[in-house]
Protein backbone atom coordinates (compact mmCIF):
# COMPACT_ATOMS: atom_id res chain seq x y z
CA UNK A 1 0.00 0.00 0.00
CA UNK A 2 1.65 3.29 -1.33
CA UNK A 3 0.78 6.71 -0.81
CA UNK A 4 -0.54 8.84 -3.92
CA UNK A 5 2.37 10.73 -3.89
CA UNK A 6 5.12 8.02 -3.09
CA UNK A 7 3.88 5.90 -6.35
CA UNK A 8 3.77 9.34 -8.49
CA UNK A 9 7.29 10.22 -7.03
CA UNK A 10 8.12 6.20 -7.87
CA UNK A 11 11.98 6.23 -8.19
CA UNK A 12 12.62 9.35 -8.63
CA UNK A 13 14.22 11.46 -11.29
CA UNK A 14 16.48 9.81 -14.12
CA UNK A 15 18.44 13.21 -14.20
CA UNK A 16 18.87 12.77 -18.21
CA UNK A 17 16.83 13.18 -21.24
CA UNK A 18 18.02 16.75 -22.45
CA UNK A 19 20.94 15.16 -24.48
CA UNK A 20 18.27 13.05 -26.23
CA UNK A 21 15.84 16.06 -26.82
CA UNK A 22 18.77 18.02 -28.27
CA UNK A 23 20.26 15.27 -30.14
CA UNK A 24 17.16 14.71 -31.90
CA UNK A 25 16.93 17.89 -32.52
CA UNK A 26 20.26 18.18 -33.86
CA UNK A 27 20.32 14.87 -36.04
CA UNK A 28 16.89 16.54 -37.31
CA UNK A 29 18.14 19.87 -38.91
CA UNK A 30 21.12 17.64 -40.07
CA UNK A 31 18.81 15.86 -42.15
CA UNK A 32 17.02 18.07 -43.33
CA UNK A 33 20.58 19.59 -45.27
CA UNK A 34 22.07 15.87 -45.52
CA UNK A 35 18.78 14.16 -47.52
CA UNK A 36 19.04 17.22 -49.48
CA UNK A 37 22.21 16.99 -50.97
CA UNK A 38 21.55 12.56 -50.63
CA UNK A 39 18.27 13.53 -53.21
CA UNK A 40 20.44 15.58 -55.01
CA UNK A 41 23.22 13.33 -56.16
CA UNK A 42 20.39 10.57 -56.59
CA UNK A 43 18.50 12.99 -59.21
CA UNK A 44 21.60 13.60 -61.33
CA UNK A 45 22.49 10.40 -61.12
CA UNK A 46 19.41 9.11 -62.63
CA UNK A 47 20.18 7.40 -65.96
CA UNK A 48 23.79 7.66 -66.03
CA UNK A 49 25.97 5.01 -66.90
CA UNK A 50 27.70 2.30 -63.82
CA UNK A 51 30.87 3.82 -64.55
CA UNK A 52 29.70 7.33 -64.04
CA UNK A 53 27.72 6.30 -60.45
CA UNK A 54 30.94 4.79 -59.32
CA UNK A 55 32.78 7.82 -60.29
CA UNK A 56 30.57 10.23 -58.90
CA UNK A 57 30.13 8.33 -55.42
CA UNK A 58 34.06 8.01 -54.81
CA UNK A 59 34.94 11.80 -55.46
CA UNK A 60 35.53 12.30 -51.50
CA UNK A 61 33.74 15.25 -51.01
CA UNK A 62 30.18 13.01 -52.22
CA UNK A 63 31.55 10.26 -50.34
CA UNK A 64 31.83 11.98 -46.92
CA UNK A 65 28.73 13.72 -47.25
CA UNK A 66 26.77 10.14 -47.79
CA UNK A 67 28.45 8.85 -44.53
CA UNK A 68 27.51 11.96 -43.06
CA UNK A 69 23.97 11.17 -44.18
CA UNK A 70 23.64 7.34 -43.08
CA UNK A 71 25.26 8.68 -39.91
CA UNK A 72 22.58 11.02 -38.93
CA UNK A 73 19.83 9.43 -40.12
CA UNK A 74 20.55 6.19 -38.01
CA UNK A 75 20.88 8.12 -34.81
CA UNK A 76 17.95 10.15 -35.63
CA UNK A 77 15.82 7.16 -36.53
CA UNK A 78 17.04 5.17 -33.17
CA UNK A 79 16.05 8.36 -30.98
CA UNK A 80 12.43 8.16 -32.83
CA UNK A 81 11.79 4.93 -32.57
CA UNK A 82 12.78 4.87 -29.09
CA UNK A 83 10.66 7.52 -28.23
CA UNK A 84 7.46 5.58 -29.80
CA UNK A 85 9.04 2.00 -27.22
CA UNK A 86 9.11 3.96 -24.45
CA UNK A 87 5.16 5.75 -25.48
CA UNK A 88 3.61 2.27 -26.03
CA UNK A 89 5.37 -0.61 -24.84
CA UNK A 90 4.35 -0.69 -20.93
CA UNK A 91 5.69 -4.03 -19.91
CA UNK A 92 9.55 -3.40 -18.71
CA UNK A 93 10.80 -6.53 -20.08
CA UNK A 94 9.46 -6.10 -23.51
CA UNK A 95 10.42 -2.67 -23.70
CA UNK A 96 14.12 -3.50 -22.96
CA UNK A 97 13.86 -6.18 -25.50
CA UNK A 98 12.85 -3.63 -27.98
CA UNK A 99 14.98 -0.95 -26.87
CA UNK A 100 18.02 -3.20 -27.90
CA UNK A 101 16.98 -4.38 -31.14
CA UNK A 102 16.02 -0.89 -32.02
CA UNK A 103 20.05 -0.14 -31.51
CA UNK A 104 20.76 -3.04 -32.85
CA UNK A 105 19.03 -2.46 -36.28
CA UNK A 106 19.93 1.30 -36.26
CA UNK A 107 23.59 0.16 -36.02
CA UNK A 108 23.23 -2.80 -38.42
CA UNK A 109 21.73 -0.54 -40.47
CA UNK A 110 23.96 2.33 -40.36
CA UNK A 111 27.29 0.38 -40.51
CA UNK A 112 25.91 -1.42 -43.47
CA UNK A 113 25.15 1.70 -45.42
CA UNK A 114 28.53 3.12 -44.29
CA UNK A 115 30.31 -0.62 -45.12
CA UNK A 116 28.82 0.56 -48.80
CA UNK A 117 29.72 3.96 -49.22
CA UNK A 118 33.20 3.06 -48.49
CA UNK A 119 33.36 -0.14 -50.56
CA UNK A 120 32.38 2.07 -53.58
CA UNK A 121 34.35 4.84 -52.91
CA UNK A 122 37.90 2.90 -52.53
CA UNK A 123 37.15 0.94 -55.25
CA UNK A 124 36.60 -3.24 -55.01
CA UNK B 1 0.91 -2.16 -24.76
CA UNK B 2 -1.42 0.90 -25.38
CA UNK B 3 -4.99 -0.12 -25.04
CA UNK B 4 -7.06 0.46 -28.52
CA UNK B 5 -10.46 -0.78 -26.79
CA UNK B 6 -12.16 -0.75 -23.95
CA UNK B 7 -12.18 -3.40 -21.55
CA UNK B 8 -15.40 -5.79 -21.27
CA UNK B 9 -16.84 -4.12 -18.66
CA UNK B 10 -16.12 -0.62 -19.51
CA UNK B 11 -18.41 -0.84 -22.67
CA UNK B 12 -20.71 1.70 -22.74
CA UNK B 13 -24.33 0.72 -23.31
CA UNK B 14 -27.33 2.33 -24.75
CA UNK B 15 -29.06 3.64 -21.37
CA UNK B 16 -32.41 4.89 -20.64
CA UNK B 17 -34.37 7.73 -22.31
CA UNK B 18 -35.87 9.84 -19.45
CA UNK B 19 -39.51 11.40 -20.19
CA UNK B 20 -39.84 14.84 -21.84
CA UNK B 21 -41.06 17.68 -19.43
CA UNK B 22 -44.44 18.05 -19.71
CA UNK B 23 -45.69 21.38 -21.75
CA UNK B 24 -42.16 22.68 -22.75
CA UNK B 25 -41.99 23.92 -25.91
CA UNK B 26 -37.83 24.89 -26.33
CA UNK B 27 -36.44 21.30 -25.81
CA UNK B 28 -32.33 20.34 -25.67
CA UNK B 29 -31.30 17.20 -25.97
CA UNK B 30 -28.81 15.94 -23.66
CA UNK B 31 -26.72 12.67 -23.86
CA UNK B 32 -25.06 11.68 -20.77
CA UNK B 33 -22.62 9.17 -19.51
CA UNK B 34 -23.83 7.09 -16.67
CA UNK B 35 -21.79 5.08 -14.48
CA UNK B 36 -22.94 3.46 -10.87
CA UNK B 37 -19.93 1.52 -9.26
CA UNK B 38 -22.82 0.00 -6.58
CA UNK B 39 -23.77 -1.97 -10.03
CA UNK B 40 -21.84 -4.59 -11.71
CA UNK B 41 -23.88 -2.33 -14.94
CA UNK B 42 -21.37 -1.44 -17.40
CA UNK B 43 -21.44 2.47 -18.04
CA UNK B 44 -24.66 3.61 -20.26
CA UNK B 45 -25.58 6.44 -21.98
CA UNK B 46 -28.56 8.39 -20.61
CA UNK B 47 -30.81 10.39 -22.98
CA UNK B 48 -32.87 13.44 -21.05
CA UNK B 49 -34.46 16.62 -22.37
CA UNK B 50 -34.37 20.02 -21.10
CA UNK B 51 -36.75 22.77 -21.10
CA UNK B 52 -34.43 25.47 -22.36
CA UNK B 53 -37.38 28.50 -21.36
CA UNK B 54 -36.73 27.17 -17.68
CA UNK B 55 -32.95 26.79 -17.58
CA UNK B 56 -29.66 29.00 -17.78
CA UNK B 57 -28.10 28.67 -20.94
CA UNK B 58 -24.95 26.75 -20.09
CA UNK B 59 -24.39 23.21 -19.80
CA UNK B 60 -23.99 23.30 -16.12
CA UNK B 61 -27.29 24.69 -16.03
CA UNK B 62 -28.67 21.93 -18.07
CA UNK B 63 -27.04 19.46 -15.15
CA UNK B 64 -28.10 20.99 -12.67
CA UNK B 65 -31.83 21.81 -14.14
CA UNK B 66 -31.80 17.42 -15.05
CA UNK B 67 -30.63 16.98 -11.09
CA UNK B 68 -33.70 19.11 -9.79
CA UNK B 69 -35.69 18.28 -11.54
CA UNK B 70 -35.72 14.88 -13.34
CA UNK B 71 -32.97 12.74 -12.25
CA UNK B 72 -31.69 13.59 -8.76
CA UNK B 73 -28.64 10.47 -8.88
CA UNK B 74 -26.80 12.30 -11.93
CA UNK B 75 -23.59 12.94 -10.11
CA UNK B 76 -21.03 15.46 -11.01
CA UNK B 77 -18.93 18.18 -9.24
CA UNK B 78 -18.79 21.68 -9.81
CA UNK B 79 -18.91 25.25 -6.99
CA UNK B 80 -18.24 28.66 -8.72
CA UNK B 81 -20.36 28.20 -11.83
CA UNK B 82 -18.33 30.78 -13.13
CA UNK B 83 -14.76 29.44 -14.07
CA UNK B 84 -12.72 29.83 -11.86
CA UNK B 85 -12.84 26.86 -9.40
CA UNK B 86 -12.52 23.90 -12.02
CA UNK B 87 -14.74 21.34 -10.63
CA UNK B 88 -17.22 20.74 -13.42
CA UNK B 89 -14.10 20.03 -16.12
CA UNK B 90 -15.86 16.76 -18.32
CA UNK B 91 -16.06 16.06 -22.25
CA UNK B 92 -18.09 18.11 -23.74
CA UNK B 93 -19.43 17.87 -27.36
CA UNK B 94 -16.01 16.09 -27.54
CA UNK B 95 -13.56 18.67 -26.21
CA UNK B 96 -12.86 18.74 -22.54
CA UNK B 97 -14.19 21.77 -21.27
CA UNK B 98 -16.14 23.46 -18.14
CA UNK B 99 -19.82 23.01 -18.16
CA UNK B 100 -20.36 26.15 -16.66
CA UNK B 101 -18.42 28.25 -19.18
CA UNK B 102 -19.87 26.12 -22.24
CA UNK B 103 -22.97 26.90 -23.48
CA UNK B 104 -25.86 24.92 -25.12
CA UNK B 105 -25.51 27.00 -28.06
CA UNK B 106 -22.51 26.72 -28.59
CA UNK B 107 -23.07 23.21 -29.94
CA UNK B 108 -24.84 21.69 -32.76
CA UNK B 109 -27.37 19.03 -32.01
CA UNK B 110 -27.59 17.11 -28.82
CA UNK B 111 -25.45 17.88 -26.21
CA UNK B 112 -23.12 14.67 -25.16
CA UNK B 113 -21.36 14.83 -22.28
CA UNK B 114 -18.66 12.23 -20.64
CA UNK B 115 -16.29 12.12 -17.98
CA UNK B 116 -12.81 13.89 -18.55
CA UNK B 117 -11.21 10.76 -20.68
CA UNK B 118 -9.27 8.33 -19.65
CA UNK B 119 -9.57 8.69 -16.03
CA UNK B 120 -11.06 6.06 -13.69
CA UNK B 121 -14.45 7.00 -12.98
CA UNK B 122 -15.64 7.54 -9.54
CA UNK B 123 -19.31 8.06 -10.72
CA UNK B 124 -20.94 9.19 -13.82
CA UNK B 125 -19.52 12.52 -14.34
CA UNK B 126 -16.93 12.65 -11.62
CA UNK B 127 -13.17 11.28 -12.19
CA UNK B 128 -10.37 9.84 -9.81
CA UNK B 129 -8.33 13.07 -9.62
CA UNK B 130 -5.86 11.46 -6.98
CA UNK B 131 -2.89 11.13 -9.19
CA UNK B 132 -3.46 14.51 -10.68
CA UNK B 133 -3.38 16.39 -7.39
CA UNK B 134 -0.41 13.87 -6.27
CA UNK B 135 1.47 15.11 -9.38
CA UNK B 136 0.72 18.53 -8.47
CA UNK B 137 1.87 17.85 -5.13
CA UNK B 138 4.85 16.36 -6.35
CA UNK B 139 6.10 19.53 -8.17
CA UNK B 140 5.90 21.34 -4.79
CA UNK B 141 3.98 24.57 -5.76
CA UNK B 142 5.30 26.95 -3.38
CA UNK B 143 8.23 29.64 -2.94
CA UNK B 144 11.10 27.98 -2.27
CA UNK B 145 13.92 30.22 -0.50
CA UNK B 146 16.93 29.84 1.53
CA UNK B 147 17.57 33.76 2.30
CA UNK B 148 15.84 34.61 5.21
CA UNK B 149 12.50 35.90 5.01
CA UNK B 150 12.16 39.52 4.67
CA UNK B 151 10.02 41.61 7.46
CA UNK B 152 7.31 42.56 4.84
CA UNK B 153 7.15 40.86 1.62
CA UNK B 154 9.38 39.30 -1.31
CA UNK B 155 9.46 42.18 -3.50
CA UNK B 156 9.05 41.46 -7.74
CA UNK B 157 9.18 44.19 -9.97
CA UNK B 158 6.28 44.87 -12.76
CA UNK B 159 8.44 42.69 -15.32
CA UNK B 160 9.14 39.87 -13.14
CA UNK B 161 5.49 39.88 -12.31
CA UNK B 162 4.76 39.90 -15.59
CA UNK B 163 6.37 36.83 -16.58
CA UNK B 164 3.59 34.70 -14.60
CA UNK B 165 0.72 36.07 -16.79
CA UNK B 166 -0.38 32.85 -18.64
CA UNK B 167 0.56 30.45 -15.86
CA UNK B 168 -1.03 32.13 -12.83
CA UNK B 169 -4.25 31.20 -14.35
CA UNK B 170 -4.54 28.13 -14.55
CA UNK B 171 -7.19 26.36 -12.27
CA UNK B 172 -6.10 22.85 -12.28
CA UNK B 173 -9.48 21.32 -13.80
CA UNK B 174 -7.27 18.77 -15.84
CA UNK B 175 -9.20 19.33 -19.32
CA UNK B 176 -5.74 19.69 -20.47
CA UNK B 177 -3.81 16.67 -19.19
CA UNK B 178 -6.91 14.71 -19.69
CA UNK B 179 -6.53 15.89 -23.69
CA UNK B 180 -2.96 14.56 -23.93
CA UNK B 181 -2.40 11.22 -25.72
CA UNK B 182 1.19 11.19 -24.11
CA UNK B 183 -0.70 11.54 -20.51
CA UNK B 184 -3.50 8.70 -21.55
CA UNK B 185 -0.49 6.44 -21.94
CA UNK B 186 1.87 7.38 -19.36
CA UNK B 187 -0.16 9.32 -16.47
CA UNK B 188 1.96 7.48 -13.95
CA UNK B 189 4.98 8.93 -14.79
CA UNK B 190 4.63 11.99 -17.49
CA UNK B 191 3.27 14.97 -15.18
CA UNK B 192 0.98 16.32 -17.68
CA UNK B 193 0.45 19.68 -19.70
CA UNK B 194 -1.34 20.81 -16.38
CA UNK B 195 1.26 20.31 -13.66
CA UNK B 196 4.14 20.95 -16.12
CA UNK B 197 2.55 24.57 -16.36
CA UNK B 198 2.53 24.73 -12.63
CA UNK B 199 6.11 23.79 -13.06
CA UNK B 200 6.91 26.68 -15.30
CA UNK B 201 4.85 28.86 -12.96
CA UNK B 202 7.32 28.61 -10.07
CA UNK B 203 10.44 28.19 -12.25
CA UNK B 204 9.66 31.89 -13.67
CA UNK B 205 8.73 32.99 -10.20
CA UNK B 206 11.81 35.31 -9.50
CA UNK B 207 11.40 35.45 -5.94
CA UNK B 208 12.13 31.57 -6.22
CA UNK B 209 15.14 30.25 -5.33
CA UNK B 210 14.83 26.76 -6.11
CA UNK B 211 15.12 26.85 -9.92
CA UNK B 212 17.81 24.42 -10.01
CA UNK B 213 16.17 21.96 -8.03
CA UNK B 214 12.78 22.24 -9.92
CA UNK B 215 14.57 22.06 -13.00
CA UNK B 216 17.20 18.94 -11.55
CA UNK B 217 13.51 17.23 -10.42
CA UNK B 218 11.53 17.52 -14.38
CA UNK B 219 14.76 16.18 -16.29
CA UNK B 220 13.40 13.30 -16.69
CA UNK B 221 12.51 11.05 -20.10
CA UNK B 222 9.21 10.73 -18.65
CA UNK B 223 8.42 13.08 -16.08
CA UNK B 224 8.91 15.86 -18.82
CA UNK B 225 10.13 14.42 -22.15
CA UNK B 226 7.00 12.50 -22.77
CA UNK B 227 5.37 15.91 -24.41
CA UNK B 228 6.09 15.10 -27.79
CA UNK B 229 4.15 19.26 -28.62
CA UNK B 230 1.01 17.38 -29.68
CA UNK B 231 -1.05 20.59 -28.59
CA UNK B 232 -4.18 19.43 -27.63
CA UNK B 233 -3.76 20.52 -24.33
CA UNK B 234 -3.53 24.05 -25.72
CA UNK B 235 -6.12 23.06 -27.99
CA UNK B 236 -8.57 22.24 -25.19
CA UNK B 237 -7.95 25.03 -22.43
CA UNK B 238 -10.99 26.45 -21.13
CA UNK B 239 -9.03 29.46 -19.86
CA UNK B 240 -6.93 30.14 -22.88
CA UNK B 241 -3.67 29.39 -21.57
CA UNK B 242 -1.22 27.69 -23.36
CA UNK B 243 0.61 24.97 -21.35
CA UNK B 244 2.61 23.25 -24.74
CA UNK B 245 4.37 27.00 -24.58
CA UNK B 246 4.73 26.86 -20.63
CA UNK B 247 6.14 22.82 -21.37
CA UNK B 248 8.95 23.73 -25.01
CA UNK B 249 10.10 27.01 -22.11
CA UNK B 250 11.13 24.22 -19.55
CA UNK B 251 13.23 22.17 -21.95
CA UNK B 252 14.72 25.63 -23.09
CA UNK B 253 16.15 26.24 -19.90
CA UNK B 254 17.00 22.20 -19.90
CA UNK B 255 19.07 22.98 -22.75
CA UNK B 256 20.70 26.22 -22.15
CA UNK B 257 21.81 25.41 -18.72
CA UNK B 258 23.49 22.21 -20.86
CA UNK B 259 25.15 24.83 -23.53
Amino acid sequence: MRTPLSRIRGLGAAHHGTEHFWLQRLTAAANVLLLVVLLGIVVTLVGRSHATVIATLSRPLIAVLLVAAVISVAIHMRLGMQIIIEDYVHSEFRKVVLLMLNTFFCWGVGLSCIYAVLKISFGP
Amino acid sequence: MVELTLPKNSRVAEGKTWPKPEGAANLEELRVYRYDPDSDANPRIDTYYVDRDDCGPMVLDALIWIKNNVDPTLTFRRSCREGICGSCSMNIDGTNTLACTCGMDEINGTVKIYPLPHMAVVKDLVPDLTGFYAQHASIEPWLKTTTPEPSAEWKQSHEDREKLDGLYECILCACCSASCPSYWWNSERFLGPAILLQAQRWIVDSRDEATGERLDDLEDPFRLYRCHTIMNCANTCPKGLNPAKAIAEIKKKLVTRQL
